[in-house]
Order: structure tokens, then C-alpha cells, then sequence
């Protein structure tokens, strides 16, 4: 059986391409899509402590549902301010939606 | 209830000043319908007073109610109604009661309003007064003054109805006061009067300190409290009794006034004022107020005298004073062409009869001349004005501007003003003592009998020289303004005065006549057994020691009918073919009539002695000296003393450490925002490394440090 840790590095792994998606890209897309990656990375962590450590409990599956159920209602809200952002301004790059600094 | 009613004498005239002074000044008619209305109330008020105390009524009635604690004692107001009282409220009433219908046609009531006219001046063509609710106001207050001063108990009281008589007279006198006249001669007024009056303070307080009371019935009918005064020893030591100085203290009040010489010389230029003025200042108030107060502290000035008795030495001050006042007075008169001066010397001269009648302790004798003198002077100043207002008439009618007061202008009216004649003649021979028919006769009579009858024969020679003085003149006066011909052609257009006018004129001269009636001394051939000398045994019930009634002497009685037929002959002779423009027949006497004329300089010798020297201590000393160099010198210097200081204040304190910590605070903050805000680069990404470090720090720190 593939040990724990495997699957920890892997979400470790996924969740720093996440960070770094966040933080490098001026795509405010790609920022999102980098939320997302962070999100399941987390998701998947949850899922490989249940299956080696509570698996006789279902608790750990319906918490990994909850946080798809919230990402994708976030993604769907950020989305759609980013679609409205564009039609106002032309642009999805955050370095250009300045309306509000000083 | 004749407490109640000796009460309100004094208010519906106070009631009628509130409201014309506040509601209805600007309503002529309603103006003087309250004035004189206050003043018919305060009439039938008094009468009914007079007629309770001469129909047996119980005497004194009196009122006394607290007013101002003082610590252990309290100052009293309360009512007195004595016989002196009452007849002093019959003449009060009437003759104001008739200067108030007077005043009516005196200030032309219903003619129209010249739009020239201004107030503070005179109209000069015979429109309505342009002060005319102000007239009635003011007089209004006058006559609660005096009404207050007449019913009540105490001296604080009487003293207030003085002031309040005095300040009266000050608006009066400068009614006109656009005139420059009438400014100097309100203040000339009120500023010897005010000698007076301090002197009268200070008899106030002494007393007050002496008895702690200044009720009447407290101190002048109390034997006892007069026993003490006449005992104790004055302030002054030197033999004068406590009584004495306050009697002469009092006196000074009366001098300053009643217009006694040496304070004199305010009345004539009062005359300054409307005549209506002129009669309620100069005959019927406040000059009688004087007398009224001497003859109120009668018993207090002959404290420890009694009839028969030398007179003390404040007597011999007080009938000196009025005996000389009554001569010299009547001398000024005599030279004098203003038909009003003439007038205001004779009430100075006859006022000093009454004050000498009190010198001498004849109480009776200058009570009934204090009445009669009211009537007749004030019908003779109404005579005056009616005569004035004529002249004035005809002035503006035949265009001829003269001064309608100059007798030596007028002449030949008394076709022209028949009833201003006969009515002036009554008060003129009533002034001069024409015998048996008029008052004047009686009453002085009266008095040089008594002086005659009391062996005080240098005051009796002086006294029947002024009356034949006062004769004299009065021939003069009355031959000048109605007998012979006009000699100008105002005096030739002038016509009869308004029946508000005349029919006071009427009233006064009837009373002029028939108060004599009532005096009638006992033992005077014929007439005394069929008329009682009620004056005598009324008033003389004010007293606690009664006078004895003298006996009749002829001596005294044929000197005055031969002083007053003597001086009316005179006079009338001298003056019946006077032409126009032709001197005064006194003129021929050279040197003595221009001193008369001049007033004898008293009004220079005061000027020199007392106003310049006032004046110049005003500028030179109180102004420049302490005003300008102490006073202002001490302000400014406080003043720059704090300007300095807050100076230093300022820049030491105030603007280093409050304004400099205060600034610090300020500008720290405005620093530390500008430094600090680029750090709040407004990127998400910069503050999520920010995040990432800080967290990544911690997450080390937690592992590998701990």
C-alpha cells in the first residue's frame, strides 16, 4: 500500500504550485485558479488522513463535500466579478484594478 | 374708612403718571383726561378728608404700617391727618386741581399742531404743546410728591415727597429744554435746592440716630422725646441743644426750598418753565412744602420754649432769615419788568413771612398765610400766563415779535381780557393786603400783629416795610399790564383767554376772598362778633401747647391798611402815565435800581464764590489731576503691567510647550501616515507573501526554536 506521507507530499506539492499561482500571476484567473488548486490539495490531505486513520467513520467524506459545495459557490462568485470587472474595464489584471488605492 | 381714604390721597395722581407715561402719551385727549381724572379723585379725596376733620371728625387720624426693618427698629409709612394737615390738603387740592384745568388751555388743547413746532420748544404760533401728554405726566407726579408729602406720618416719607417734588420741578422748569434759558435754569434749580436738601438729610439722620424713629407722633407730640432733644446737648456742644441743630438743619431744607435768602436766587429763573409750572412749583406745592415742613416741626424748633419766653437762638436765625428774605425780596421785585420774576420775588418775600411768623412761634399766624398766600399766588402766576398767552396772540396777529413776558409792553388790557383783569386785580390786592374784603389782608395781618403783639418790633418794621413794599410793587405791576393805554401793538390785538383758562382763575379768586373770612382775628371791631376766628382755634389744635389768643391791638392793624392803600396808591400813581419806551419812574433813583435790577449781584457774587471755583476745581484738580494723572495713570499702568506679562507668558510657555506639544502630536502622526502608507502597496499578492513570510516565520520559530 502506498504509505501516508506520499499522498501528504503530493498535496503539499499541489498546494505550493496553488500559493505560487496566487501570488505570482497578475491574471486575476489564474489567481483563482490557484485557490482552487490550493483548496483540493487541502481536500486531498483530508481525504488520505481519513482512509489511514478514521476510515471506519464517514465524517471526513462529508467535510471534503462541504469544502467542494463552499469552493465551488466562491468560484462561481468570483467569477462572476471578474466577468463583471472585465466588461466595465476591459482587463483581468489586478495591477489594473486600482480603483480603490490611493 | 378715613384711613383708607387718607391713604389713597396720594395715588390716583401716581396711577395717572404710570399710565400716560406708558400707554396713552401718544393720545393727547386721553392724556390729560387721566391726568386731570387722577387729580378730581385725589380732590374729592382730600375734601372728604378735609370735611371728616373740620366736622369734629376725631383728630389725628393715623395709619402706621412697617415698611423698612432696620435691624431692631423699622422705618414706618403711615398716614397723619391733623388739623395742619387737613387745611394744608384743602389748598393742595384745589389749587392743583385748578393749575391742572389750566393747563389745558395753557398748552392751546384743540388748536392743530404746527409742523415747525418741535419738542422741547415752545409752539410758536399757538398750536397745541408738542409735549403735551409729557406735561400732564410730569404734573401728575408732581402732585402725588406733594399729596404723599402732606398725609404722611413720618420724615422719611415727607422727605421722599420733597425729593420726589424736587426732581418734578427739574423737568418742569426744563420743559422747554431746547432752550438754553430753561437747560441753565433746570440745573441752577435742582443744584441749590440740593444744598438745601443735604442739609435736611443730615437733620434726618441725626434725629434717627438720636430717637431711632422718624415718626411724627413718635417725636413732635411726644413731650417726652422733645424734653430729651432739647436736653441732650448737640453734636456741636457750645450750648446748643440737639433740637436746636436739628431744627436749623431742617430749616437749611426749608431755605434751599421755600427760595430763603441766601438761597434765593433758583426761584426767578424757574420761571423758566410753562406757567402753569410757575404756579404749582411757586405757589401751591413745592415752596409751601418748605413752610409745611417748619410748621411741622414746630413743636421741635421750640423745643423747650414757651409762649412768652425769649426766643431761642435758632428762632432768632429762622425769623431773622425770613424777615430779612421778606424785605429784600420785595425790594427785587420792585425792579423787575418781567411780569412773572415780578411774582416769583413776591412768593420769595412772602414765603420769608411765614418763616419769619415761625421765627417767632406764631404757628397759626403762618399757617393761615401759607393758605391764603397759596390761593392768591397761584390765581396771580394763572393771571400772569393768561395775560402772557393773550399778549402772545396778539404778537402773532399784528406781526409786532416783542417779549411777551415785558411788562412795559402791555398796558390797556384790561378791556381787552376782563376777566384776566378783575380776577388779577383780586389777586393783587389780596397780595398787597387791600383791607377787610381780601384773605391776604387777614393772614398778614395776622402776622405783624403777632410780631407787634409779641414785642418783636424790629421783626414787625421790617415786615410792614416789605408789605409796603409788596403793595407797592403790586401797583405797579397791575397798573402797568391792564391800566392806560397799550404801548405795543401785540398788547393792543390781545384777547380773553379759553374758558379752561378762566374759570380757574374764577375759582382761585373766590377762595382768594372768602378763606379770609375764616380767620377773622378775635376782638377785630364789628366783624369778629358775628364770624369766629376759625382758623385760629382749628389749627391751633395741632399743638400740644396751645398759643393764647392775643388781644386785639389797632396799632398793627392801621399800619397795614396804611402800608397796603399807601404802597397801591403809589405804585399806581408812578406808573398810570407810563409811555412807551419811556424809562422806568424808578430809574430816577439811579445807583440803588440798577443794584436792583441786577438782583443785588447775588447771582455774580455765587457765580464768583461758588460756580467758577467748582468749575475750576472740576478741570484743573478732579480732571486733570486726579482723573487723568491717578486714576488713568493707575489704569494704564495695571494695564501695561498685564500687557507685559502676558507677553511673557506667551512667548515662554504658550508657545514652546502648549503650542509645541500640541503641534508634536500633530505632526508625529501626519509624519508617521506619510512614511508608513508605502508599505500599503493596495496589491493582494504583496500582503498574502507578507502573510506567507510572517507565517512561514512563525511555523520556524514554533518548530525549530522551541
Amino acid at each position: 500500500m502506498v504509505p501516508l506521507s506520499w499522498f501528504l507530499i503530493l498535496a503539499a506539492a499541489i498546494f505550493s504550485v496553488g500559493l505560487f499561482g496566487v501570488l505570482a500571476r497578475r491574471n486575476a484567473i489564474a489567481i483563482l485558479m490557484g485557490i482552487e488548486l490550493m483548496l483540493n490539495a487541502v481536500n486531498l490531505n483530508l481525504l488520505a488522513f481519513w482512509r489511514y486513520l478514521w476510515s471506519d467513520s464517514l465524517t471526513g467524506v462529508v467535510f471534503i463535500m462541504i469544502v467542494l459545495a463552499v469552493a465551488a459557490a466562491e468560484v462561481a462568485v468570483g467569477l462572476a466579478l471578474i466577468i463583471s470587472i472585465y466588461r466595465r474595464r476591459s482587463t483581468v489584471v489586478v495591477e489594473e484594478i486600482d480603483l480603490l488605492k490611493w | 374708612m378715613i384711613e383708607i381714604v387718607a391713604w389713597l390721597i396720594p395715588v390716583p395722581p401716581l396711577l395717572a403718571f404710570g399710565l400716560i407715561i406708558l400707554f396713552t402719551n401718544r393720545s393727547n385727549r386721553l392724556s390729560h383726561v387721566i391726568g386731570i381724572g387722577g387729580m378730581l379723585i385725589a380732590w374729592a379725596l382730600a375734601m372728604s378728608t378735609f370735611f371728616y376733620a373740620v366736622s369734629g371728625g376725631e383728630l389725628p387720624v393715623t395709619t402706621d404700617v412697617q415698611w423698612l426693618p432696620t435691624g431692631d427698629t423699622s422705618l414706618n409709612i403711615g398716614t397723619w391727618i391733623d388739623p395742619l394737615t387737613a387745611v394744608t390738603l384743602f389748598f393742595v387740592a384745589w389749587t392743583m386741581l385748578a393749575i391742572f384745568v389750566y393747563s389745558v388751555g395753557y398748552h392751546n388743547f384743540g388748536k392743530a399742531g404746527d409742523s415747525k413746532d418741535r419738542p422741547g420748544l415752545p409752539p410758536h404760533a399757538g398750536g397745541i404743546e408738542p409735549m403735551y401728554a409729557r406735561f400732564f405726566a410730569f404734573i401728575s407726579l408732581f402732585a402725588f410728591g406733594m399729596l404723599a408729602l402732606v398725609v404722611t406720618d413720618n420724615l422719611l416719607v415727607l422727605f421722599v415727597g420733597w425729593e420726589i417734588m424736587g426732581f418734578c420741578s427739574y423737568l418742569l422748569i426744563g420743559f422747554w429744554y431746547g432752550k438754553d434759558s430753561a437747560k441753565a435754569a433746570m440745573v441752577k434749580a435742582f443744584m441749590t435746592t440740593r444744598v438745601g436738601d443735604v442739609f435736611m438729610l443730615l437733620g434726618l439722620a441725626y434725629l434717627y440716630t438720636l430717637t431711632g424713629t422718624l415718626t411724627y407722633s413718635e417725636i413732635l407730640f411726644n413731650p417726652e422725646t422733645l424734653e430729651m432733644l432739647a436736653t441732650t446737648p448737640s453734636v456741636l456742644g457750645a450750648g446748643t441743644s440737639a433740637a436746636a441743630l436739628i431744627a436749623l438743619l431742617f430749616f437749611i431744607g426749608t431755605v434751599g426750598k421755600s427760595a430763603q435768602w441766601p438761597l434765593h436766587t433758583w426761584l426767578p429763573d424757574a420761571m423758566e418753565g410753562p406757567t402753569p409750572v410757575s404756579a404749582m412749583i411757586h405757589a401751591a406745592a413745592m415752596v409751601s412744602a418748605g413752610i409745611y415742613l417748619i410748621l411741622r416741626i414746630f413743636p421741635l424748633i421750640t423745643a423747650g420754649w414757651h409762649h412768652g419766653d425769649p426766643l431761642t437762638e435758632i428762632m432768632v436765625i429762622i425769623s431773622f432769615v425770613g424777615a430779612f428774605t421778606a424785605l429784600f425780596a420785595s425790594t427785587l421785585a420792585v425792579g423787575q419788568n418781567d411780569i412773572k420774576r415780578v411774582l416769583a420775588y413776591s412768593t420769595i418775600s412772602q414765603l420769608g413771612y411765614m418763616v419769619a411768623a415761625v421765627g417767632i412761634g406764631a404757628f397759626v399766624a403762618a399757617a393761615f398765610h401759607l393758605i391764603t398766600h397759596a390761593f392768591f399766588k397761584a390765581l396771580l402766576f394763572l393771571g400772569s400766563g393768561s395775560v402772557i398767552h393773550g399778549v402772545e396772540h396778539g404778537a402773532h396777529e399784528s406781526g409786532d415779535h416783542i417779549n411777551p413776558n415785558d411788562m412795559t409792553h402791555m398796558g390797556g388790557l384790561r378791556k381787552k381780557m376782563p376777566l384776566t383783569f378783575w380776577t388779577f386785580l383780586i389777586g393783587g390786592l389780596t397780595l398787597s393786603g387791600f383791607p377787610i374784603i381780601t384773605a391776604g389782608f387777614w393772614s398778614k395781618d395776622e402776622i405783624l400783629a403777632e410780631a407787634f403783639g409779641t414785642s418783636h418790633l424790629a421783626i414787625f418794621v421790617v415786615l410792614a416795610l416789605a408789605a409796603l413794599i409788596t403793595a407797592f410793587y403790586t401797583g405797579r405791576q397791575i397798573t402797568m399790564t391792564f391800566l392806560g393805554k397799550a404801548r405795543s401793538k401785540a398788547a393792543e390785538h390781545a384777547h380773553e383767554s379759553t374758558w379752561t383758562m378762566t374759570v380757574p382763575l374764577v375759582v382761585l379768586a373766590f377762595f382768594s376772598v372768602v378763606i379770609g373770612w375764616a380767620g377773622v382775628p378775635k376782638g377785630f371791631p364789628v366783624l369778629s362778633s358775628f364770624v369766629p376766628n376759625w382758623v385760629h382755634e382749628f389749627v391751633d389744635s395741632t399743638l400740644l401747647e396751645h398759643s393764647e389768643v392775643l388781644e386785639f391791638n389797632p396799632v398793627p392793624l392801621i399800619v397795614s391798611v396804611g402800608v397796603a392803600l399807601g404802597g397801591l396808591l403809589v405804585g399806581f400813581l408812578m406808573y398810570r402815565k407810563l409811555e412807551a419806551g419811556a424809562p422806568d419812574p424808578l430809574a430816577r433813583l439811579g445807583r440803588v435800581y440798577v443794584w436792583i435790577q441786577n438782583k443785588y449781584y447775588f447771582d455774580e457774587l455765587y457765580d464768583f464764590l461758588f460756580v467758577r471755583p467748582a468749575y475750576w476745581f472740576a478741570e484743573t484738580f478732579v480732571y486733570r489731576g486726579i482723573d487723568r494723572r491717578v486714576i488713568d495713570g493707575f489704569l494704564h499702568w495695571v494695564a501695561s503691567l498685564a500687557g507685559r506679562l502676558g507677553g511673557w507668558l506667551r512667548n515662554k510657555i504658550d508657545i514652546p510647550i502648549v503650542n509645541g506639544s500640541g503641534d508634536f502630536v500633530g505632526e508625529g502622526i501626519k509624519t508617521a501616515g506619510r512614511e508608513g502608507r508605502v508599505i500599503q502597496t493596495g496589491r493582494i499578492q504583496t500582503y498574502l507573501i507578507a502573510g506567507v513570510i510572517f507565517v512561514g516565520a512563525l511555523l520556524s520559530y514554533i518548530f525549530f526554536l522551541l
